[in-house]
């Protein structure tokens, strides 16, 4: 099967990502690679938790004192839409509907925009009102590296998805493309799934203490 | 080869698509109902921890073993990994997780300095 | 790609080669690469061994030493040992199973070209302020406090070869699950792709701690956090934590590939099949997964407590039963066979004790309370040396002798090959054995030089002895090389004349396409099976057809010399520790990581179909015209 060839609703495959041996291997290879990043945030959070509240004295504050609940509701409701929007996303790409896919990824990165705005607004004001930097102490250091590193995820997954909108406005939906819109979501889940352990491990069990 | 021809002269194309259609649509519900119990797990975790009525011994396995719910509903439903041609994918992140598993529980068990 | 042969310049090679996605051309580079780096570890072995034979030594100065000491371990292990390693399982893997390359030809070269700038960036330390120097290990409370860039070298320079390792990991696991030819199930899969699989999926899930651990001593030293700083709540066990719990993985990445290479040749050079195949494969399974579940025997000393201590060492036994039923279904494979003694055969056979040697004096550290008189001595340099060499350097040296025809067209001189194991043998012998007992008599090591009068002077010679002994079989080696490229006699197909595996069915070199057709797998050894039928040829699965290829491409060089630039100028920038930073180091940084970034857009915003060739090509190469 070329994979250049132009479908309609109606041929065009069940499952367009793996239809080409290059999505399947792609497919696999994200799957794989999304391994890694399960064992790298693992160490993240070890490390976290290892220098959890780990000050040099007590002028410095710490995970009860800091985190503001409501904000990190707001994001993660964000990022949990974000993450049915892609999947959205992904359904219309499985029907054929370029059009509509592409609107409901654009939905997706305006959350995901959402996401990170909040998120810099929360590093300001913890930098502003509590002195709390990457070099305060090594709570913190930890502190910023696991959700740091979490959001220059979402950042990377944002100019992913663009690039990938901005790219094939023209070309529209193809066997060449199809896997790498799903890669890309798989990705965007992944974060999300990430998310859900940085909310339950550093936010609400910091508050509970 | 011309498409249009094709279909026309398949009636078992146009039946597979209509079969395929209504299949994902029904999976896309479920996708809604499964997003709209993360959104319930989400919210019972914040307000468990809020209101502060409970002790840390039961709050911290009881929000973790949310987290892991909701995470497998991402990784079975949102991330497909419940459809077929996942086997070895999920071998390879189930062993990820027994290391990450492993590498926690020496970080909060054997460092003590 | 042309269809008819032209006579390639030197510009045009050299342009192939920086620009290939081809896995037999990329196992080129990393064997070249590879071995380059193989002889700057072992001059800077003769280095440690020339200052250590005698006592009060001031062949270099303690700062040097510790230099050479750290450099030494970091390369041959990272940049020697680990490419040539990439290098046999890109030559022989995709053509085991039958494909016609990799998953990721694309990765592949990038792969190697993270790891060319990593090596290239670590290296560079020696002309800019000093190499590294708080041993390949680089303990986070020695490191931080480390005066110069050196470990800014170790730190960023590993930081960007282990992406490659990373990558080609992926890359493997995904040829090997989705690309095997019709008809090899698993099961019927040769040892060595069954050993490159397992050690792929111990560098995807071992590697990311490494880095997370690499990561964390960079911020400390180059943008000032706090992770290792006991002052301001940090905690230096967290590095060996993770440095372990990648490093004992690693030792298994190392050691597995070798295992397999053995499980190829001993075969072959028996003319009888691998005893006990679905055993040899669980035990690699088993190996692998024991070996996450270790790592702390690095760490008995460091006060974990009892619990902790007594798990791991029971753990670490257990190892050594997996271990030993490879042991002796190589013994048994032997057992009753047709032996030919060709090199790579000499190298099985110095392999086994050798190897047996550095595993049960393994055992013995495994013992706690033991360890904490072994520990930092020469009895544990003893012990990792027999393995290493007498099972990782066994297995690359053998490899050479028997991949070489396969990857160059020619065979390398058996005769000289016998003088280099020869000298080899006797003087890695005389080096490590004495060592265990130096390291019993109480010898420290990593240290500079020793006291007159402890009797630790005979001991010291001797060591140093076998090392020059060992450099002289290199040299023999390296004449080798150069005198078998010289005279350039080509071999066939199947030079060995007793190969088992489908690599052994097509020409040396393979064509660049590996397989005219698809061949289809009628069971394991599956080259064997159709030469005991009489077969000339492999079974094709499929009719003959075009072929699908991919582009070169002179991205994944450009995406590597991004981070390369990008190293200096995080290195220099005006937060780091040694307070050097100078203006342009931001600058430089965020050009360096442009450079990556932009090229990885160019690449995603084109379409790279790949081209095809066309079966008539095909049909008339078979003729005697050359394809490509």
């Amino acid at each position: 099967m070329n994979a250049e060839e132009r479908y309609t609703p109606l041929n065009w495959p069940d499952h367009p990502e793996t239809q080409t041996l290059e999505g399947k291997n792609k497919f696999l290879g994200f799957w794989l690679f999304l391994a890694g990043e399960t064992v790298l945030f693992a160490s993240l959070f070890a490390t976290y938790l290892a220098l959890k509240d780990s000050v040099p004295d007590s002028s410095h504050p710490l995970a009860k004192d800091l985190f503001n609940l409501p904000l990190v509701f707001a994001m993660t409701m964000i990022l949990l839409t974000s993450s049915i929007t892609s999947v959205y996303a992904i359904y219309h790409m499985r029907n054929y509907h370029f059009k509509k896919m592409q609107s409901w990824f654009v939905i997706t990165v305006l959350l995901g925009a959402g996401f990170l705005a909040l998120e810099i607004y929360e590093f300001t004001h913890y930098v502003h009102e509590y002195h709390f930097t990457f070099g305060s102490s090594a709570f913190s250091s930890a502190y910023y590296t696991l959700v740091g590193t979490h959001g220059a995820h979402v950042t990377f997954g944002l100019c992913w998805i663009i690039a990938l909108l901005v790219r094939n406005a023209k070309r529209g939906l193809n066997l060449y493309n199809a896997p790498k819109y799903y890669v890309a979501s798989l990705y965007w889940h992944f974060i999300d799934v990430v998310w859900v352990f940085i909310f339950t491990v550093v936010y609400l069990i910091g508050k509970v203490g | 080869m011309n498409m249009e021809n094709e279909q026309a002269k398949n009636p078992n194309l146009r039946a597979h698509h209509d079969y395929r259609r209504k299949k994902s649509a029904k999976e896309m519900q479920v996708q809604v109902i499964t997003f709209a119990l993360m959104i319930f797990l989400t919210i019972v975790a914040f307000i468990a921890v809020g209101t502060g009525d409970f002790s840390v011994k039961f709050i911290i396995p009881f929000i973790l073993l949310l987290a892991v719910i909701q995470v497998g509903f991402q990784l079975y439903y949102f991330m497909h990994a419940s459809q077929k041609g996942h086997e070895l994918p999920m071998f390879f992140m189930y062993s990820a997780v027994i290391i990450a598993f492993v590498t926690v529980l020496a970080f909060v068990t054997i460092i003590w300095w | 790609m042309s269809s008819v042969a032209v006579k390639k310049g030197l510009g045009a090679s050299v342009w192939e080669y920086l620009t290939t996605v081809d896995h037999k051309k990329i196992a080129h580079l990393y064997l070249g690469t590879g071995g380059f780096f193989f002889l700057l570890g072992g001059i800077e072995a003769l280095f440690i061994r020339i200052q250590l034979m005698k006592p009060n030594n001031n062949f270099v100065n303690e700062q040097l030493f510790n230099e050479i000491m750290t450099m030494h371990g970091t390369t041959m292990i990272f940049l020697a040992a680990m490419p040539i390693l990439f290098a046999f399982m890109n030559a022989v893997v995709p053509i085991q199973i039958g494909a016609r390359d990799v998953a990721f030809p694309f990765l592949n070269a990038l792969g190697f070209w993270l790891f060319f700038f990593g090596g290239m960036f670590l290296n560079l330390s020696w002309f800019l302020g000093g190499a590294p120097d708080a041993g390949w290990t680089s303990y986070a409370s020695l490191s931080l406090r480390s005066e110069g860039h050196g470990i800014d070298f170790y730190t960023l320079g590993l930081q960007i070869s282990g992406f490659g390792t990373l990558i080609s990991g992926i890359n493997f696991l995904a040829t090997i699950i989705n690309m095997r030819a019709p008809g090899m199930s698993f099961m019927r899969m040769p040892l060595f792709t069954w050993t490159t699989f397992i050690a792929s999926a111990l560098i995807l899930l071992a590697f990311p701690p490494l880095t997370i651990g690499v990561f964390l001593l960079m911020f400390d030293r180059l943008f000032g956090s706090n992770f290792f700083d006991v002052t301001m709540g940090g905690n230096t066990i967290i590095w060996e934590h993770f440095f372990w719990i990648f490093g004992h993985p690693e030792v298994y990445i190392l050691v597995l590939p070798a295992f397999g290479i053995f499980s190829e040749i001993i075969p072959t050079f028996s003319r009888k099949r691998l005893f006990g195949y679905s055993s040899m494969v669980f035990a690699t399974v088993l190996i692998g997964f024991l070996g996450f579940m270790v790592w702390a025997h690095h760490m008995f000393t460091t006060g974990l407590g009892n619990v902790a201590n007594a798990i791991f060492a029971i753990a670490t036994m257990a190892i050594a039963v997996p271990t030993g039923i490879k042991i002796f279904n190589w013994l048994l494979t032997m057992w009753g066979g047709s032996i030919k003694i060709t090199v790579p055969m000499l190298y099985a056979l110095g392999f086994i004790p050798s190897f047996v040697i550095g595993g049960v004096t393994g055992v013995m550290q495994a013992v706690a309370p033991l360890d904490y008189q072994l520990h930092d001595t020469y009895f544990i340099v003893a012990h990792f040396h027999y393995v290493i060499i007498g099972g990782v350097v066994f297995g690359i040296l053998a490899a050479t002798h028997f991949y070489w025809p396969k990857m160059f067209g020619t065979k390398l001189s058996e005769k000289m090959g016998y003088v280099t194991f020869t000298l080899f043998f006797i003087g890695f012998h005389c080096t490590f054995f004495i060592q265990h007992f130096l390291g019993l008599m109480g010898m420290p090591r990593r240290v500079a030089t020793f006291l007159p009068g402890q009797g630790l002077e005979l001991g010291n010679l001797i060591s140093s002895i076998g090392a020059m002994l060992m450099a002289v079989a290199v040299i023999i080696l390296l004449f080798n090389v150069v005198i078998t490229s010289i005279r350039n006699k080509k071999v066939g197909a199947d030079p060995w004349e007793d190969g088992r595996t489908m690599e052994w069915a097509i020409a040396s070199p393979p064509p660049f396409y590996n397989f005219k057709q698809t061949p289809l797998v009628r069971g394991l050894d599956t080259w064997w099976l159709e030469k005991m039928e009489g077969k000339k040829e492999l079974t094709p699965a499929e009719p003959l057809g075009d072929i699908h290829m991919p582009n070169n491409s002179i991205i994944p060089f450009f995406i590597s010399l991004g981070l390369f630039v990008a190293a200096f100028g995080a290195m220099y920038n005006p937060l780091n520790s040694v307070g050097d930073g100078k203006s342009w180091g931001l600058p430089v940084l965020i050009i360096g990581l442009g450079i990556t970034f932009g090229s990885m857009l160019i690449r995603s915003l084109r379409d790279d179909f790949g081209y095809h060739i066309h079966k008539e090509d095909l049909l008339e190469d078979d003729k005697g015209g050359k394809v490509g």
